[in-house]
């Protein structure tokens, strides 16, 4: 582990920056089950972060954590420097933090453009009426989010399928559409539920590519959740372990790969 | 030119800006309807809450003077003056979108993901609810409703005489149309465009649409459902409150004016529930088509007052053949 308070220069030339968020023993109980049990860990600005583990470990609580989908009985959250008070989802979603969800939760009745674009809403600050007949410094804002839209639109390769109502695409485009839409919140953390799940070897290749391109192009920081042990170990830079809701594991992909507890808990004893 | 057709094209006319006053109650379910998923029994009280709360303001009139007088042993009922309809209206918007509040407050909130049903049943109560109140609030007695400008430049009752005019100058023959009927028109049409471009370009319309498609999503767009619940409660208030003006001027506020509610019902059939073009063309369908059958089969074969039944009629044959509407999203219900 590196010091906490520097910024430090990856292998492959990428600069990760400080601390942006950090979880103090983070404690989620469900009636009697505890969900997460002290659990604390942080994230570095410009990084790729991973949680995994098993099924059941309480890899989707913790992100619901982080998104104020869910409030933690004990335990604090800092972002950017300060304490994070309890909040709702769209409170947190307005401090920057953007997130896709496993199950894909996405505008079905829109086309795939007004979906990237309510990806903007965070950023839309001039007047009801001035917006209502479009006028000025409404119109120029209008512009100026549009454009933005447009070109993370390009940046996944998503325009063919611009004005498509998002209902009739299929899952794997599904996917990119809602990382597309949470891209366009331009945000400070890019919270990824299983960006993989159910998809084919050639799918998974293509969004591996757009994590690691949005990641280096935008330098955006990025916490994701994953099922497959192989994509993690290239994507990320550092890898939290969860099994049961304890964390049993915290650093790099090889350091973690290394680790006793994580290789009995999750990857199973070698064999050779 | 032939009088039968010139007076087929009056009935015509006429059929529409019926209809426009049925679309602008269909207009308040549409928008409720769209983004809680609520279907709001008590649009019609609201109408009718708005309506008496606008002449209870203009009037001067004492709110609650019955339950202050029996409890304190005073007689007050007006406070002595009357106060201009501009200032009163804005006031009345300013009651309705307090009941938006108290609504999502006290009740809806506590509803979330409720089956629609339940919820349903607590429109039903809020309809009551809401009767009560406008009856404590501003007494039991027909109102007439008077919304002027300035003295003597009110909205117009009767006849319009200048196409009367116009047309039996052209034609040979006059046209009946009713001035109040034509601003309704008027005013609607505002209305539509006014929520079209609201809900198309404002961040608060997109941020409307996004929660009527998915709560889920739209919290994670940083949109508060609280929030815009309030605000679709609010215009269906307004939205209620220019029925009620439009009703309540037409045939006087009382309490028979919250069963125009009944009359949106086969105008959602036609429209569809989610759709705003959709509440104008089925009212404008529904208008045209009761006043056009009881002009052409129902007076000379039928012996009259189809009126009471057509637009249901209409509306069964319409669940039978497009359950949607017109306008509405197809029903899929997911596996």
């Amino acid at each position: 582990m590196k010091d906490m308070s520097d910024s430090y220069v990856t292998a492959d030339g990428r600069t990760i920056g400080p601390v942006v968020m950090e979880m103090k023993n983070i404690t989620l109980r469900f009636g009697g089950v505890e969900a997460i049990k002290d659990i604390s860990f942080d994230i570095r600005e410009g990084e790729i972060r991973a949680i995994i583990g098993p099924n059941g470990a309480g890899k989707s609580s913790m992100l619901n954590v982080i998104s104020g989908f869910y409030v933690p009985q004990d335990g604090e959250v800092w972002y950017k420097g300060s304490r994070r008070p309890a909040m709702k989802p769209y409170q947190v979603a307005q401090q920057g933090i953007a997130r896709t969800f496993q199950n894909i939760a996405l505008f079905e009745g829109m086309s795939v453009l007004d979906n990237v674009m309510t990806g903007r809403l965070t950023h839309m600050k001039t007047g009801l009426f001035s917006q209502a007949l479009w006028k000025g410094k409404a119109e120029a804002e209008e512009v100026a989010n549009r454009e933005v839209a447009e070109k993370i639109i390009d940046f996944l390769e998503i325009q063919a399928i611009r004005k498509t109502p998002v209902s009739r695409l299929p899952y794997g485009l599904k996917k990119r559409v809602e990382l597309a839409r949470a891209l366009a919140a331009e945000p400070s953390i890019l919270l990824l539920d299983e960006p993989m799940a159910g998809m084919n070897v050639e799918e998974k290749e293509d969004m591996s590519r757009f994590i690691l391109d949005v990641n280096d192009e935008f330098g955006t920081t990025i916490a994701l959740i994953e099922h497959d042990m192989g994509v993690v170990m290239d994507l990320s830079d550092r890898v939290v372990v969860m099994d049961y809701g304890k964390k049993i594991g915290d650093g790099t992909p090889s350091e973690v790969r290394n680790n006793q507890a994580v290789i009995d808990a999750y990857l199973g004893v070698a064999h050779d | 030119m032939n009088e039968q057709l010139a007076y087929t094209i009056e009935v015509f006319a006429n059929g529409l800006m019926a209809g426009v006053l049925y679309a602008l109650v269909a207009l308040g379910f549409v928008l409720i309807y769209k983004a809680s998923g609520i279907f709001n029994f008590a649009q019609g009280v609201m109408a009718l809450f708005a309506a008496m709360t606008l002449v209870g303001i203009q009037n001067g009139q004492v709110p609650f003077a019955h339950l202050i007088n029996s409890i304190f042993g005073t007689d007050i009922h007006y406070f002595g003056w009357t106060v201009h309809s501009a200032f009163a209206i804005i006031l009345t918007v300013g009651v309705m979108v307090l009941l938006a509040v108290f609504v999502q407050r006290f009740v809806f909130r506590h509803l979330v993901g409720q089956e629609p049903i339940i919820l349903f049943m607590a429109t039903i109560g809020l309809a009551y609810f809401l009767e009560g109140m406008a009856d404590l609030m501003w007494g039991s007695d027909i109102k007439t409703l008077n919304v002027c400008a300035t003295e003597g430049a009110c909205l117009p009752q009767g006849m319009n005489v200048w196409l009367e005019g116009t047309t039996y100058e052209a034609l040979g023959y006059g046209f009946f149309i009713d001035n109040l009927d034509i601003v309704a028109s008027i005013v609607a049409a505002f209305l539509v465009i006014g929520l079209v471009m609201f809900a198309q370009y404002t961040k608060q319309g997109r941020a409307m649409r996004a929660v009527a498609d998915d709560h889920q999503a739209a919290l994670s767009v940083g949109v508060s459902l609280n929030f815009i619940w309030i605000l679709v409660w609010s215009l269906a208030g307004f939205v209620a409150l220019v029925a009620g003006i439009m009703w309540g001027a037409k045939s006087g506020v009382q309490f028979s004016l919250s069963l125009i509610a009944l009359k949106a019902l086969p105008v959602l059939m036609l429209g569809g529930f989610t759709s705003i073009p959709g509440a104008i063309v089925g009212g404008l369908i529904i208008g045209v088509g009761e006043k056009m059958f009881e002009f052409l089969i129902g007076a000379p074969f039928l012996g009259g007052a189809t009126e009471n039944w057509f637009a249901y009629m209409l509306a069964l044959v319409f669940l039978v053949f497009r359950p949607q509407g017109l306008f509405g999203e197809k029903i899929i219900e997911r596996v």
